[in-house]
């Protein structure tokens, strides 16, 4: 009891600052009038939409669109609202420092979790509250229309998936505002929020109309992660200093540039120096992550396995008993052996790479991790599909993917862990440095690695799949 | 209540802040002056704990600004340059929230709301919002804000500026009995005769480097050498120079007086006048020729760089 009065009391300033913000908003009719639009026009259009279109779709004897469209329109009615979170949100640390009323509220014995959490609030609670309003008057018209009520698990789903979309875009714009110098630049970036809740809104509508609501809780649970990890990034990485002393948003190339250049030459004399010394360095840095990736990777060949069973290939996919010099031959005739194959191959994993560090970088490693996760999958479930064909798996391991993997498979974990690193170091605080020096730091560990270690070991491992692997295959499965 | 040793902030290579050393106790008024970009707001907000220094210390009301920073920032009471109101908000509910930022209990809140209301006559606007005030109306709510929680320091950054003479009065003598109650006060000000009212310390910054440090009388006299006196006479000096004694020295002649300086007045000044009655000149007057803090200013500020000149 002690502890939730401490608690209560150290909620408290965050409290008041919402409550100021969102007296504020009240006062702003240019927030005013949007909302009480989206809550009561709004659902009453679309209760207008789902009569006209279910009427529609009844006269052509298709009542599952209608069906389908009242829970969709539902949805939609409670997203709309709360798309308003985005715009307060945005300017709610960056409007206060272009008023100059920065000052004067960090000044004030406040911590930095506690502004932090009274703002994000502050641009949650109005629009999800409007948001809620308006799947109300949306449920009481369609009841009132065509006497529809969703199930109750819906209901809740539409709920919780309208709270989380809402603090998604709360908390990954005030982490926007809180590291830019004007509105202006905020909302500039806010399309690195808009597009990615575009698709995801995609996404979500496919989910409605295939009536799969059970996929809905995964989407809850994904973003109530993002939203956890973009809240840890904003608090990590709030800085009074910063809010306050930085005036441009303008993009230092050349420091930025001397920044990784220093990081990545480190204090090396001599490229043999910098393999020597610095790299292990950088190695050094990885070791928590190799050992995280490494974990993930096999955890996803354990779920490729497991799929093996619940998508079967027919049994005579994998005719490996006669394997021979017809399979050597086959792989002649389209000149696999040869430089070309392993520069093709080489570059194709690095493609997978590339992807891999791009969707990284925008989604704290996530996205990148699972581009990796994809190919141990399939190892996973094509090893188990064989083994279900009645040939050993550790057989089909040794003959096609060992040779090679041996050298591609550490690769591929050691790249994982510098782009989860890349990742995770937006969301873990960092002293004395600012966000961008920190990821900085990141990016030249993780082109350390690149060249000195991931690349030379994948054109390895591409000369042996070339050269090696084949042959292994013919000397464990031929005749 | 403030100290400082070496305090100093860099951005990047740009030093803005270099070394600084103050002592101001409580009850004192130190006037931080400077040309724009100086280095003045700076120093105030590693004071606020809203900057962290990059070398050197400070302690504010018994707190280190970087391990004690909400202690720090709870003890201080800060006017910004940029008064950074709430335009929607009326007046009063302004200084109640940060009330309540402060941790001040509903009862005392509005006790000092309504003291402060009282004491700068913003009692007749307390519901208007605050985007209806006039500017010099704000300049007096954000110095409202700044006093509410009764803070041991007050940090204040052009306290009178936007304020018609009525009112500036009114705030000067606010800081009169802020003074008076043993409040520590820093003001940073290009008002001179405002700093040279107020402050019991004067602390000229340039580049960062407080150049010169200590009482007006202090600097003056080591500024600008010592005191200068003007005798006026009832008769003309005819173009010849008066006998003067030795410790007074000439500096300027005119038909029916002089001036001349003197480092011991008490002692000179009686032996000039005896002199003075002897070879026949009646005197009119004899006094000491103001000298602002404008000449002590602006010669500190052209005087090449140098190592600093301080007194305790």
């Amino acid at each position: 009891m002690k502890a939730i009065g401490r608690m209560l009391n150290q909620l408290r300033p965050a409290l008041v600052i919402t409550r100021r913000e969102v007296r504020d908003q009240f006062r702003d009719w240019r927030i005013i009038i949007p909302i009480i639009v989206l809550t009561l026009v709004f659902p009453w259009l679309m209760n207008f939409t789902a009569r006209q279109l279910v009427n529609f779709v009844e006269s052509y004897g298709a009542p599952i669109i209608g069906d389908r469209l009242i829970p969709f329109l539902l949805m939609i009615v409670g997203f709309f609202p709360i798309s308003i979170s985005l715009v307060i949100a945005l300017e709610s640390f960056v409007g206060e420092k272009e008023r100059h009323s920065i000052e004067p509220l960090i000044s004030s014995p406040l911590r930095n979790w506690q502004l932090y959490f009274g703002k994000l609030l502050a641009s949650l609670a109005p629009p999800l509250l409007a948001a809620y309003l308006g799947i109300c008057v949306y449920l009481v018209g369609v009841y009132r229309q065509v006497g529809w009520l969703p199930d109750m698990m819906l209901l809740i789903q539409i709920l919780a998936l309208t709270a989380v979309q809402s603090l998604v875009m709360v908390s990954g714009a005030v982490v926007i505002s809180s590291q830019t110098t004007s509105t202006r630049a905020a909302n500039l970036l806010a399309s690195f929020i808009i597009i990615p809740m575009v698709l995801l809104i995609q996404a979500e509508s496919i989910i409605m109309f295939w009536g799969n609501y059970a996929v809905l809780w995964w989407a809850i649970f994904g973003q109530i992660i993002i939203a956890i990890l973009l809240i840890r990034t904003g608090v990590a990485h709030f800085n009074r200093e910063e809010l306050l002393g930085r005036e441009f948003d303008t993009i230092n190339i050349r420091w930025a540039w001397a920044k990784f250049s220093s990081a990545f030459v480190g204090n090396a004399k001599s490229p043999l120096d910098w393999i020597v010394h610095e790299i292990p360095k950088s190695f050094r840095r990885l070791i928590t992550p190799v050992i995280l990736v490494t974990f993930i990777l096999i955890l996803a060949t354990i779920i490729g396995a497991t799929q093996a069973s619940r998508f079967q290939l027919p049994i005579d996919t994998f005719n490996l008993e006669n394997l021979g010099a017809g399979f050597l031959e086959g792989l002649d005739e389209i000149r696999f052996f040869s430089i070309g194959s392993i520069g093709t191959i080489w570059l194709h994993n690095l493609r997978v790479l590339a992807l891999a560090t791009l969707l990284g970088i925008f989604s704290f490693a996530v996205l990148g991790i699972i581009v990796l996760m994809l190919p141990m999958m399939l190892i996973g479930y094509f090893t188990a599909t064989v083994a279900s064909a009645g040939i050993s798996p550790w057989l089909f391991l040794t003959a096609f993917v060992l040779p090679h993997g041996v050298l591609e498979i550490p690769a591929i974990i050691i790249a994982g862990a510098a782009v989860l690193r890349m990742g995770a170091i937006l969301a873990a605080p960092s002293k004395n440095t600012t966000i961008g020096e920190a990821w900085l730091n990141a990016l030249s560990d993780w082109s350390r690695v690149m060249v000195a270690i991931v690349l030379p070991l994948l054109l390895a491992a591409a000369a042996l799949e070339v050269f090696i692997t084949p042959q292994m295959a013919i000397i464990i499965f031929g005749n | 209540m403030i100290v400082t040793e070496g305090l100093s902030k860099s951005f990047g290579d740009f030093l803005a802040v270099d070394g600084v050393t103050l002592h101001i106790r409580a009850g004192e008024v130190l006037a931080l002056l400077g040309p724009n970009g100086a280095g003045k707001t700076t120093t105030v907000r590693m004071l606020t704990s809203i900057l962290s220094p990059t070398h050197g210390w400070a302690r504010v009301a018994g707190y280190d600004v970087v391990t004690q920073a909400n202690e720090v920032r709870a003890a201080v009471g800060i006017l910004t340059e940029q008064h950074g109101l709430y335009s929607r908000m009326p007046g009063d509910e302004y200084l109640d929230f940060f009330g309540q930022l402060y941790g001040l209990d509903a009862s005392l809140r509005q006790k000092r709301i309504n003291q402060l209301f009282g004491l700068f006559g913003l009692q007749a606007t307390r519901n208007q919002r605050i985007g209806e005030y006039s500017k010099g109306m704000r300049q007096k709510l954000a110095l409202a804000r700044a006093m509410l929680h009764d803070p041991p320091v007050l940090l204040l950054d052009e306290p009178t500026s936007a304020m018609d003479p009525e009112s500036a009065r009114l705030v000067r003598d606010s800081i009169h009995e802020l003074r008076s109650a043993e409040r520590a006060i820093v003001i940073c000000t290009h008002n001179l005769a405002e700093a040279e009212e107020l402050a019991d310390q004067i602390a000229i910054i340039r580049h960062g480097k407080i150049i010169v440090r200590g009482s007006p009388n202090y600097l003056k006299h080591s500024l600008l050498g010592a005191a200068e006196y003007e005798v006026k006479l009832a008769v003309s000096l005819n173009g010849n120079s008066p006998n003067l004694p030795t410790g007074a020295q000439l500096t300027s002649l005119g038909s029916d007086w002089f001036r001349f300086q003197v480092n011991q007045p008490e002692m000179i000044n009686p032996q000039l006048l005896a002199t003075l009655l002897n070879d026949g000149f009646p005197i009119i007057s004899l006094h000491e020729v103001p000298r602002s803090l404008e000449q002590l200013y602006l010669q500190a500020i052209q005087a090449p760089d140098e190592s600093n000149r301080s007194h305790a």
